[in-house]
């Protein structure tokens, strides 16, 4: 593994791994290959103690055991928290967003503690959000609309210290209005499809920031297609 | 990369089990009625009321053109008598089928092969509902043997209302992701339904962890080494939430006593070895591993029923299309063979059987209620498979395939219809895999065109 490779450690795939999660990481893996970057996928199991020493960190999306499994495990092996302690890059997708934040609460009112890199508390929702989203980037974050598809029924609340990803124009998100978190380098959404392939805007930003560098355009017809025809679904 | 991700899929090694049942089997004529002793008892007089009504709103509505007429009899029937299912399975031989994928195949292997003993009434169309079984047994009043497919939500009912002597517990893995989570509860459920059952055997696949939580506290079970597993929903245990950790083809629980038990019949290369080392050749005419596996659990469960092991396999043989899969289309100088699959374990499957020759690839995915609405999976089939190849993305979310496909460098085209998808390749063979609502209206348009 040479100084010159960017690191995407994709974090418990065998239990966050639900809503085809390995996109995201592929997604970033081959964006940065096309364009000469050399980058690598580094599966981090179950078991395993999680690196410090990765560029970009992607946490997927997993069924109410296996999630409580993972953060149980990502407390134990503080690896993540330690990366972004040394501006790591990382993208938390339904899970993610939920293990990340101070503390989150399942249906059964049972609260886990999260990993508190997120100023953000979750709670199960009433009803589940199941649909296409469509969102626009907080802060001009991004280009474009944010869209992706949820299925969750939880629902999130920042806190001052965390900025939303979007605002919610189709679609729940957190809470209805606002779909997310922003915290340094941490990005999360609750958006599936997964997020990456639909958003090349958003994956190219987390590039930027792993590599310090604005990469070069890459203009993938099928991409650009699928966002058109998603959002005409949505609207 | 491709390190991640994808399923290990254990391979069998040639190892004898032990079985401490008898192996007497009495095969009577193909097709032959069994003495009188074997025919389903009477039905009650509302059962049977219900049933003539039902069986001719059934005829009605095919007449119409309202469909195969595959369930809406039985769901009259059952209205009428909410007892029917118990009342027509009562005084039958009766196999239950059930586990997310493979169950059609199976279950018309189970039906072919215990043709050996009798009539046997079974639903072949995949009507795998009460309602489903209500029709397909009051059609064969007198057959007294009964293999039903049961969709896993139904086992429970189904199992309760008609005491089978065999069930089949095929595998268990997420069918869509909407329904994330059920997969565990499913797992509950069947496990539950299991153990409240008397003298029924089950034969199980000990490669899946879901499928062997459910059968492992059943007084007879039967376990099939199959080789097939999807192991991505089971990383945790059913049971405590432990991880599985997997060893070759052996896997346990780190945290509970759950572990493959040991297979009393296993499935190696194009055989199987009975439980007392016998090995038979299967030259399947279905295509693939899975199939084969199919072949297995159908034989290890016929041969409960009493059928002799060869006699079970001959049989099983000639099955060579399943409601349409399989089925083989010509257009245009193109030999088009139809494929379904339906979920991540099932393309993951399909996708090693086309691997097997190198002809063009039509993939058709919708994302209708049916299918789930939610494509995410699509990234969790290893499309990398089809580097190289001529394919060719269709179905109404043909585009979200082309996404999936363009990152895993697998160069295509886009067409939406899958017919003109067809007559776009090279003449030839060309393989169309579909999903579920893609697969079925396909295949109901290749029929008008027959
Ligand atoms: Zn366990």
């Amino acid at each position: 593994m040479s100084e010159s490779t960017v690191q995407i450690a994709l974090v418990l795939p065998d239990l966050l791994g639900t809503y085809g999660d390995f996109g995201n990481a592929v997604v970033l893996e081959k964006r940065m290959n096309w364009r000469g970057i050399k980058a690598e996928i580094v599966p981090v199991m179950f078991g395993e103690p999680v690196p410090d020493s990765c560029d970009i960190y992607v946490v997927g999306g997993g069924e109410d055991t296996a999630q409580t499994l993972a953060v149980k495990h990502l407390r134990e092996h503080p690896g993540l928290q330690r990366a972004v302690t040394k501006n790591a890059v990382v993208l938390g997708v339904c899970a993610g967003i939920q293990i990340f934040g101070e503390s989150f609460t399942r249906a059964d009112q049972i609260t886990h503690p999260g990993m508190g890199l997120i100023d953000s508390t979750s709670h199960a929702g009433g009803s589940r959000a199941i649909g296409e989203v469509l969102a626009t980037p907080a802060n001009n974050l991004f280009e474009g609309v944010l869209t992706g598809f949820e299925n969750h029924q939880g629902r999130t609340v920042l806190g001052p210290a965390a900025q939303p990803l979007a605002h919610v124009k189709v679609g729940t998100g957190n809470d209805g209005s606002v779909e997310g978190a922003v915290q340094g380098r941490i990005v999360c959404t609750y958006l599936h499809g997964p997020v990456l392939p639909r958003n090349p805007q958003l994956a190219d930003l987390l590039i930027e920031w792993a590599t310090g560098a604005k990469p070069a355009p890459l203009d993938l017809p099928a991409v650009t297609q699928l966002r058109n025809e998603r959002q005409r679904a949505a609207s | 990369m491709s390190r991640v991700g994808y399923p290990r899929v254990p391979t069998c090694a040639l190892r004898a089990g032990v079985l401490a049942r008898p192996a007497e089997g009495h095969a009577e004529p193909a097709g032959s009625i069994a003495g009188v002793n074997d025919s389903p008892a009477r039905l009650p007089l509302r059962t049977a009321a219900a049933v003539r009504l039902g069986n001719m709103s059934s005829k009605l509505s095919q007449k119409m053109g309202l469909g195969a007429g595959g369930m809406i009899g039985g769901r009259i029937a059952l209205k009428l008598d909410p007892q029917a299912l118990a009342h027509l399975t009562d005084g039958r031989h009766v196999a239950v089928v059930t586990g997310t994928n493979g169950k059609t195949t199976s279950t018309m292997m189970l039906a072919r092969a215990t043709g050996a003993l009798g009539e046997v009434a079974t639903n072949h169309s995949g009507a795998n509902m009460p309602d489903g079984h209500v029709t397909a047994l009051s059609k064969q009043p007198d057959a007294p043997y009964a293999v039903l497919e049961c969709d896993e939500g139904y086992f429970p009912a189904v199992a309760g209302a008609s005491s089978p002597e065999v069930a089949v517990l095929l595998n268990l893995s997420r069918d869509q992701l909407d329904r994330v989570g059920e997969v565990r509860t499913i797992e509950r459920s069947l496990r539950d339904a299991i153990n409240a059952l008397e003298n029924c055997t089950i034969v199980a696949n000990c490669d899946d962890v879901m499928v062997t939580s459910a059968a492992k506290d059943a007084k007879t079970v039967i376990w099939v080494a199959t080789g097939t597993g999807w192991h991505q929903d089971s990383a945790s245990c059913p049971r405590c939430g432990d991880p599985i950790r997997w060893e070759g083809e052996h896997w346990h629980c780190t945290g509970c006593d759950l572990q493959r038990p040991k297979p009393d019949w296993l499935t190696v290369d194009n055989a199987l070895v009975t439980p007392e080392g016998v090995k038979v050749e299967l030259a399947l005419r279905l295509p693939g591993k899975f199939n084969q596996a199919n072949a297995v659990m159908a034989t290890a469960a016929a041969h409960t029923m009493g059928v002799p092991v060869d006699e079970a396999v001959r049989r099983l043989r000639g099955v060579s299309n399943v409601s349409g899969r399989y089925r083989t289309i010509e257009r245009n100088g193109r030999k088009a063979r139809l494929l379904l699959s339906k979920n991540p374990a099932g393309w993951s499957e399909t996708l090693t059987v086309v691997k097997e020759a190198d002809h063009p690839a039509v993939l058709v995915i919708n994302a209708q209620e049916a299918d789930g609405r939610d494509l995410s999976w699509l990234w969790d089939v290893p499309f990398e498979r089809l580097q190289g190849r001529t394919v060719i993305a269709s179905g109404e979310r043909a585009t979200d395939l082309a996404v999936r496909l363009t990152y895993a460098e697998v160069e295509h085209s886009i067409v939406p219809d899958p017919l003109k998808a067809v007559d776009a390749m090279p003449q030839g063979d060309v393989e169309v895999i579909a999903n579920y609502t893609a697969f079925r209206d396909l295949n109901a348009r290749a029929a008008e065109n027959e």
